[in-house]
């Protein structure tokens, strides 16, 4: 067993620091106040590879890995979980199941630009009455010569209003359950799809959250991925790598909240003393260091799992769990640790522990990531 | 146009403690990077390349762990790295740094090298300049800006109140100022690509026309008397749009404040 990270991610890390301390960190307070999408980083991530980064050259990506990929989310997230969100869903949500389960030319007109980062993806799976029950599709695709006509809608999407390539869950034969659900590649521009309402949220307020509209949207038919009725296996197979995603995303924000506090407690001065030379602030950052630790252990090891062929199911939704309970966990006793100045925004700490929180519920909830951990048990 | 970009790598920061008996830097610990001046020199080196196509080859002289700063060159995108790394090469002053280098170039090719101006951990700005006598080419210090046109580069020079505008034939040597650029980030692929594709060249000094007695701490005419940290400065305040009576007044006020007066 080997801990230590191989010269190519070090290499990495410090590429992804300086990007995310240039360039993300001086607009993560100003997007979240304005709830602006950041299209200015996006670009930037495009320039240098960051939104291909586990597929192969030849399809557009960087030839990297995983671990690589869920390190730059991480990263971001240190400064501003919305970033983190925003490569996470393109890349784990849309990317991959396309890479995973598309057919040649659904790669070569789909996936080489989005992996170029010359398109953004987003992923349609929840709707109003299916949420943690996925199963309940009201989505339906009715096939009518070369095309699927889709009608309904779906709520909470990640990246929809900047997003081109949408991957859309919908019912082909509800008779048939979830084994009735079919997977789709959708483009932003055909006719019918539209963009709904944009949500307010707590946290990852930069973050383009809205519902998708289909209204008698034609889909041709070569653009149905995966074979008919197999699309519920292909959201949960895309959950389970966007699991390491969001994990990655949490870690991040437990990161950044405790380099913040650490700071803080070195220059913040009561009774004399800075807050640092107190042992409850000793012992409070030995334990946020110590959890944020085991979850950075989980996190990677579902990663590698994930890039050296072994199931990661599991270990993935043990990282989702351990790292967002963590994040929330962190980012609270960052903000206690800061005291009334934690909780205003003059301070990123409020901040992460608002972004923190979705952590525990997109993606799977902390309840469906212990079904998950507990079925393979048992 | 073949390129030739010397770099060092440096511990990151400006505040390095010494050791108190040896007078020397202690390392451990402090994180590594390019030199600031000589990753600008990278960066004005690849902008030659993107505009009118070039081969770059960054070097540096240094022990093993030195290859971390070629790949990261290598990540901007460099063509290829040379690592001139032997243990006869040790404690070498600037004078035997240069020659080793310089008689590293002798085996290269090439129609410009550029070097940094000075390295943060050593500040002598004395590498690049003797560079370019053991190689007996012309060179241009402290550059700020640099053109092609056609055979020759046009260099703005930098001077404390101005600058001079240069045109100089190839080949030639000049060292670059970390203000000319913006160097950019590595690329996530060409990270990857630098450990799959490329290698790191070794030399040694077998492989140089040198004596032994001219290089490394045998071949340094420099002897460290002694070394010690710098004391901290404030930066001072400045006034502007004062008059003669109003700037007099200020000057004696401060001065009274500080029981100087």
């Amino acid at each position: 067993m080997d801990f230590n990270m191989k010269k190519e991610h070090e290499l990495l890390k410090q590429l992804y620091k300086e990007f995310t301390e240039n360039e993300v960190k001086p607009l993560a307070a100003e997007i979240d106040e304005e709830e602006r999408f950041p299209a200015e980083t996006v670009e930037k991530m495009k320039q240098y590879g960051m939104l291909g980064i586990p597929f192969p050259k030849e399809l557009g990506g960087q030839g990297g890995d995983n671990l690589a990929y869920i390190m730059l989310v991480e990263e971001l997230s240190k400064a501003c979980g919305t970033t983190g969100v925003i490569l996470s869903a393109h890349n784990s949500l849309c990317c991959a199941p396309i890479y995973e389960f598309g057919t040649k030319e659904q790669k070569e007109k789909y996936l080489i630009p989005l992996a170029k980062g010359e398109k953004l993806g987003a992923f349609g799976l929840t709707e109003p009455n299916a949420g943690t029950d996925a199963s309940g599709q009201q989505t339906k695709a009715i096939l009518d010569g070369d095309n699927y006509i889709l009608n309904g809608s779906k709520i909470f999407i990640t990246n929809a209003s900047c997003a081109e390539v949408f991957i859309v869950f919908a019912m082909t034969d509800k008779s048939k359950g979830t084994r009735g659900i079919s997977a789709f590649i959708v483009e932003k521009d055909f006719e019918g799809f539209s963009i709904g309402k944009k949500e307010l949220k707590m946290g990852i307020r930069g973050s383009a959250t809205c519902e998708l509209i289909f209204e008698n949207v034609k889909v041709p038919k070569e653009n149905l991925l995966g074979k008919v009725g197999k699309g519920f296996g292909i959201a949960m197979k895309t959950l389970d790598g966007g699991r390491i995603g969001i994990a990655a995303q949490a870690l991040g924000l437990a990161q950044g909240a405790i380099d913040e506090t650490v700071k803080y407690v070195k220059e913040r001065k009561q009774f004399g003393r800075s807050l640092s030379k107190f042992q409850n602030t000793q012992f409070e950052l030995a334990d946020m260091q110590t959890r944020t630790d085991a979850s950075r252990m989980l996190v990677y090891r579902a990663a590698c799992n994930k890039d050296n062929g072994i199931p990661y199911s599991r270990e993935a939704a043990m990282a989702k769990l351990y790292a967002a309970e963590t994040a929330m966990w962190v980012t609270t006793k960052a903000v206690q640790l800061h005291g009334g100045y934690g909780y205003t925004r003059e301070y990123p700490v409020e901040r992460m522990m608002r972004d923190a929180k979705i952590t525990e519920i997109y993606e799977g909830t902390s309840e469906v990531q212990k079904m998950v951990i507990a079925a393979s048990m048992l | 146009m073949k390129i030739i970009v010397c770099i060092k790598q440096v511990p990151d920061t400006n505040e390095v403690k010494l050791n108190p008996e040896t007078g020397t830097l202690i390392r451990d610990g402090v994180p590594s990077i390019i030199n600031p001046d000589d990753k600008s020199g990278l960066e004005a080196a690849l902008e030659l390349k993107d505009k009118h196509g070039a081969h770059i080859t960054v070097l540096t002289m240094g022990p093993p762990q030195a290859e971390g700063a070629l790949r990261e060159a290598l990540a901007m995108g460099a063509d290829e790295a040379v690592l001139l790394t032997d243990r006869v090469f040790a404690g070498a002053d600037t004078w035997a740094t240069s020659l080793t280098l310089a008689k590293a170039i002798e085996k290269m090719d090439y129609d410009l090298i550029v070097a940094g101006r000075q390295a943060i951990d050593g500040d002598t700005a004395q590498v690049g300049p003797e560079m370019a006598e053991h190689l007996k080419i012309p060179h241009v210090s402290y550059v700020n800006d640099m053109k092609k046109d056609g055979d020759s580069l046009i260099l703005k020079r930098m001077f404390e109140d101005g600058y001079h505008k240069i045109r100089i034939q190839t080949p030639c040597l000049i060292t670059a100022l970390a203000e000319m650029n913006q160097p950019r980030y590595m690329s996530v692929g060409m990270v990857f690509d630098s450990f799959k594709e490329k290698e790191i060249k070794k030399m040694t000094f077998a492989d140089l026309d040198v004596e032994a007695e001219e290089i490394g701490l045998k071949g340094s005419p420099t002897k460290v008397k002694k070394s010690f940290t710098k004391g901290v400065k404030s930066s001072g305040v400045k006034y502007d749009n004062l008059d003669e009576r109003e700037a007099a007044k200020v000057i004696v006020e401060k001065l009274k404040e500080k029981f100087i007066i």
